[in-house]
Formats: C-alpha cells, structure tokens, sequence
C-alpha cells in the first residue's frame, strides 16, 4: 500500500469545516488536520473521538487524596504521634479536620500534573521534540488537512480541487 | 457564518480589520522587533532595584534577622505583609484565566497570558519571604514532609504555616503548567515565524514540538477546561489558607472567621489593580490596543469596584463584629486600628481600598485611562497598608503595657521590599520581550464572533 498523502491547504476555518464533511461525506480517509488555533466542532466533524483526559484527572486527583490520608495518617497518627498545644494527635478521625486543607491541595496537584503530563505524553510534546506540521503556516493562518491517497489520485485531487482549497500538495509519508 | 454569532449588543473585543495573519504579525512584532530605550531604562532600574534586594537578602542571611526592624512584640511586620501582599497579587492571573474560562468570558483571551505571568512572578516573590524569615535557608526543605536524619521527625500537619507551603507551592506549580501548555501553540507559532537559528532553536524547545493537530486541540480544550475547574477552588483555597496564618491564631484581630472570604476578594481586587497597572502600560508600548481593549480595562474596573466594595463590607463587618462580641479584647484591638498610634495607616487603608474605588461607579471614569491607571497604583498601596494594619497594629499593643511599641523598618526591610519590585518588573520586563503577550491561538479562535470587521460584516448582513 502506498503512503501518498494529499495535503490540501485552506485559508478559512469555515471552508475547511464544510471540506471536511464533504470529504467525510465522500467516504475518504482523512488523515490528519493541522490548525493554528482550536477550531470548534472540527473533532466531530472529522469523526474522532472523545477524549478521555478528563477522566484520568479525576483518577489522578483520587490517588493524591488517597495519598495525602495515607501521608497524613503515617507520620502524624501511627508513626510519632505527638501532644501539640494540647491537642493529641491519638486518632485519624479526631485529628482530620487539621488535615483537610492538605488533602484538597495534594488532589488538585496530584489531578492537574498528572493530567498535563499523560496530554504531554499521548500528544507526543516534550522538549527537544521535532515538530511534525507539514508547514509552518499552519501556526499562523493556514489549515491542512491530509487525505490518504486510496486508489485514483487524479480523481482526489480533483475532488478537493472544489472544496475551496488555495493549495495542493502531494507527498509522500515517512 | 451563523456558527461565529454573537449578540449584536456585546462591544468587539478584537479592535479593527483585523486577519489570522495580523493578530500573527503583531503578537509576534514585540519579540522579533528591537528593544526602545524606554525598556532598557526600565530594565536598569528593575535590576537596581533587584540588586539592592539581593544584597540586603545575602546581608539579612549573613548576619540574621536581627537586622530587621522586628523586636519582641512585633514579631512579624513587613516581611508577611510584603508576603500576603504578593501572594494576593498572584490571585488575578489564575481568576482570569480559570474563572472567566469557566463562565466562558471572551475578554479573558487577550489578557490571561500576561495576568498568568504575573501571578507566576508574584507567588515567586512571596515565596522569598517566608524562606528568608526562616533565618536558616539551607533548612528550608524541613517544612517538607521528606524522611531524614532525625528518623521521625516530621513537619506539624496541625499548622496553618505548614498548609501554606502546600498551598502555595500547588498553587505556583499548578498556575505555571497552566500557563505553559497554553503558551505550546504561541511558541510553536514564533519558532515557525523564526528566521535565526537560534531563535528557532529556543522556540523549538518551548513550544515541545506542538504541531497543532486536531487530536491534539480536542485534548488542549479539554486539559484547559480541566485545570481551570481544578485552579478555580485552588485559587480560593490559596488566600483562605494564608488567612488562616492569622485566623487560626489567638490574637485578638486576627482571630476572626471573616477573614478567609475578606482576603481572597482583597487578593482579587490588588491582583486586578496590578493587572491593570501592567497591561495600561504594556497595550501602548507594545502597540496592542487592539487586543487589549478600553472595553477590557472598564470590565476590570468593574471588578476592581465590586472586590473594593467586598472588602469595605468586610472593614465594617469587623469593626461591628468587634463591638458586638463584647470581648473587650476585641474591642480594644479594633478601636487601637482605627485611632491609636497606626491611624494614619488605617485611614491610608480605608481611602485608598474602600473610598478610591467607587469613583468606578462612574463611566467616564472607569473608560479614562490615565484615571483606571492611578487607581490601579492607589488599589496596591492600600492593599499594601491593609496587611501592614492587619498585622502590625494588633501585635504592637499585646497583652502587657509594659511592651506595648512600634515597628520601624530598617534599611534591610526597605531593601528587600524595594528589591522584590524590582525582581517582579525584571521577570515581567523579560517576559514583555519574549513572550507571545497575547494567547494569540485563543484570540484567533474568537477573530470571527468578537472581531470589530466581522462584527460590523454581520450587522450589515442582518439590516
């Protein structure tokens, strides 16, 4: 199988939503769409899924509550516990109430650096990473939007000719 | 075009003709451009002014913090009120950027990035001053709970201090991660626009590879709406915690349950003062008038107006509160606030926080901007003398008369205070150079419902 793609470039954000849905439409394969800025609805327009990012966060953010209990419980309860102005630290339930405020502040840190780094890692973003859009305007003001090449070419390219594309570009994919 | 609507009677938030490639152009014109003689003179007297902090900190670590103005019954004077006062700026970044994202506020757009990085450059400077006051820096990493030498010795999970280290380093940690993933697509689109290598290679390594994918959008939307519910309860939970410094306490004028709700809107009405004070300034010498609007400095107004007013309620709370309770101890420490010896620090309070601000009820005042811009400056000074008051004027008069004094700051004092400015306009004045200033990515994706151009284009289309 050949590992042509067409890259066809808008400069609209509404001609390349209303490109997508034809392409869609017409039982392509779009690849990849690359844009400078989050243009809503495209994710659904172009069939991809929901994400499950929000999920993980909250799993996250259970493991750093669990944890700062678990922490809190250690050192304060069972390991050292200690008569602090009066106030034995004897039993996790009596001595909780000091210990909220550093659970609420673990589950949001566990939640929010956990969540960044797993989007860091399943969009493939790190230092030292080489970025991967086709041009560099597509941070500026361009949209590309790259169809797998499935049999006739030609006829494709005439396809996405009429959807409203300024340029058009066929390359091979590495 | 229907899909970009927008209510006809909401004012654009993008000023004039403006294209994709333009808000580009001139979010990036700032870095690629040359810096004027107005910048480096200000870079020279920040950097004085850092540097004289610098030396007043290595002398205050030398030598102790015996150098201070401190004495025995004023234990604590300028250090946590420079403390609160800087945390409390830091509050503005983090509401703009989570609590406007969460009410879906478009004006948030073209000004979350610069109040995000003065909320990351003033949680840093209210971090030096417990850290110094500590006396002993290099056992600063003891309010850690991390295993040593000492085998249980851990930190004290009772202690409000220990909160606030939580608090505050979740906060700084989790505002900065905020405000860099947002920066990924702007850096990637000043490494693309780069055209010397080193400049690219910088960029590159900023932007960590952002190509702007589809997925990858979906995923940045959501991370952001994420963070902005998580940073919401954070922010509101950062100023209730430092007031709990006090509140928890059992010292009459500290120990009141008002003070959580009191300090965190004081911090959004000194955050939003200081944003204010920095983007007047910044929109003209950087030429972003067109994204950072008249109408965005009236709606901050606003907001500075009501926080003020928040505040005032809370100053006459107190003093009612004081009366009522009929503990004479109380009542002593709010009549000494108001007509002891510190009077003319509570009167500077009460001007500047709770008279000053209601001038904003006015519109004329509230578009002016030379006016926004010296209420912004007289908001910091009042907030700077609300700790002050809060904290000095009920410890100066304790229990016993026979150790009843005041508080004068010594050159040390006034060296790390002046210093910390000068460290605060350092980070901003660097960051003004290479920074997208604009989240130009978020403000292109509102070009076409807020845009003045496509505003008028559907005005005329509905006539």
């Amino acid at each position: 199988m050949s590992n042509k793609v067409i890259q066809a470039m808008y400069n609209d954000d509404d001609v390349l939503m209303d490109a997508v849905k034809e392409v869609r439409a017409a039982h392509y394969h779009i690849d990849e769409v690359y844009t400078p800025f989050p243009v809503h609805g495209l994710d659904k327009a172009m069939g991809l899924k929901g994400t499950r990012i929000a999920i993980t966060a909250f799993m996250y953010g259970c493991v750093g509550f669990s944890f700062a209990i678990w922490m809190m419980n250690y050192m304060m309860i069972e390991q050292w516990p200690q008569d602090i102005g009066g106030k034995p630290s004897m039993s996790f339930f009596l001595n909780m109430p000091a210990f909220i405020p550093i659970m609420f502040e673990l589950s949001v840190f566990f939640a929010a650096h956990l969540m960044v780094i797993t989007f860091y890692m399943r969009s493939r973003l790190w230092p030292f990473k080489e970025a991967e859009n086709p041009d560099p305007r597509t941070t500026d003001d361009m949209f590309v939007m790259e169809v797998a090449v499935d049999g006739n070419e030609a006829e494709l390219v005439s396809f996405l000719e009429k959807t409203g594309t300024v340029e058009i570009k066929v390359t091979e994919k590495h | 075009m229907s899909s970009h609507y927008e209510a006809p009677i909401r004012r654009p938030l993008i000023d004039g003709d403006k294209s994709y490639h333009d808000i580009t152009v001139e979010v990036a014109a700032p870095v690629e451009g040359k810096a004027n003689k107005l910048w480096w003179t200000a870079f020279a007297i920040a950097l004085t002014a850092f540097l004289w902090g610098l030396g007043s900190i290595i002398y205050t670590i030398g030598t102790g913090i015996g150098v201070w103005g401190l004495n025995k019954t004023v234990g604590w004077a300028w250090d946590i009120t420079n403390f609160v006062w800087w945390v409390g700026i830091g509050h503005a970044g983090t509401l703009i950027s989570a609590v406007l994202l969460l009410f879906r506020q478009k004006w948030r757009m073209g000004i979350n990035r610069s109040a995000e990085a003065m909320t990351i450059f003033s949680v840093v400077q209210a971090g030096l001053f417990p850290v110094i006051h500590m006396g002993r820096v290099w056992n600063a990493h003891f309010v850690l709970p991390i295993p040593n030498q000492f085998g249980t010795l851990w930190t004290n999970f009772n202690s409000p201090l220990l909160w606030d280290v939580f608090a505050i380093s979740t906060y700084l940690s989790v505002s900065l991660v905020f405000w860099w993933t947002g920066l990924l697509p702007d850096f990637a689109m000043l490494r693309d626009r780069a055209v010397k290598p080193f400049q690219k290679k910088i960029y590159s390594l900023l932007s960590f590879g952002w190509s702007g994918r589809a997925k990858d959008w979906q995923r940045f939307e959501e991370v952001s709406l994420v963070l902005a519910g998580l940073a919401t309860p954070l922010v509101l939970s950062v100023h209730t915690i430092v007031s709990f410094d006090f509140a928890t306490s059992v010292i009459p004028g500290w120990h009141t349950t008002i003070f959580p709700p009191y300090f965190v809107a004081g911090a959004v009405f000194s955050g939003f003062a200081m944003v204010n004070t920095l983007l007047i300034i910044m929109r003209k010498v950087s030429n972003l008038e067109a994204y950072i609007t008249l109408q965005h400095i009236e709606l901050m107004n606003i907001v500075i107006m009501i926080t003020g007013s928040i505040v005032g309620c809370a100053y006459i709370t107190e003093l009612f509160i004081a009366w009522y309770s009929g503990v004479e101890y109380e009542q002593y420490a709010f009549l000494n606030r108001a007509t002891g010896p510190y009077w003319w620090a509570y009167l500077l309070m009460m001007s500047c926080n709770v008279f000053s601000p209601q001038f904003m009820w006015s519109k004329k005042l509230r578009q002016s901007i030379t006016f926004s811009f010296i209420i912004s400056i007289v908001v910091n000074v009042g907030m700077w003398f609300e700790r002050f008051v809060i904290i000095v004027t009920s410890l100066h008069r304790d229990y016993l008369p026979s150790s009843w004094t005041m508080f004068s700051p010594t050159f040390v004092d006034i060296g790390i205070y002046v210093g910390t400015i000068g460290f605060f306009f350092v980070l901003f004045l660097l960051y003004a150079r290479t920074f997208p200033v604009i989240a130009q990515a978020e403000v292109k994706s509102i070009l076409k419902s807020s845009g003045e151009n496509y505003k008028k284009l559907r005005d005329r289309n509905h006539e």
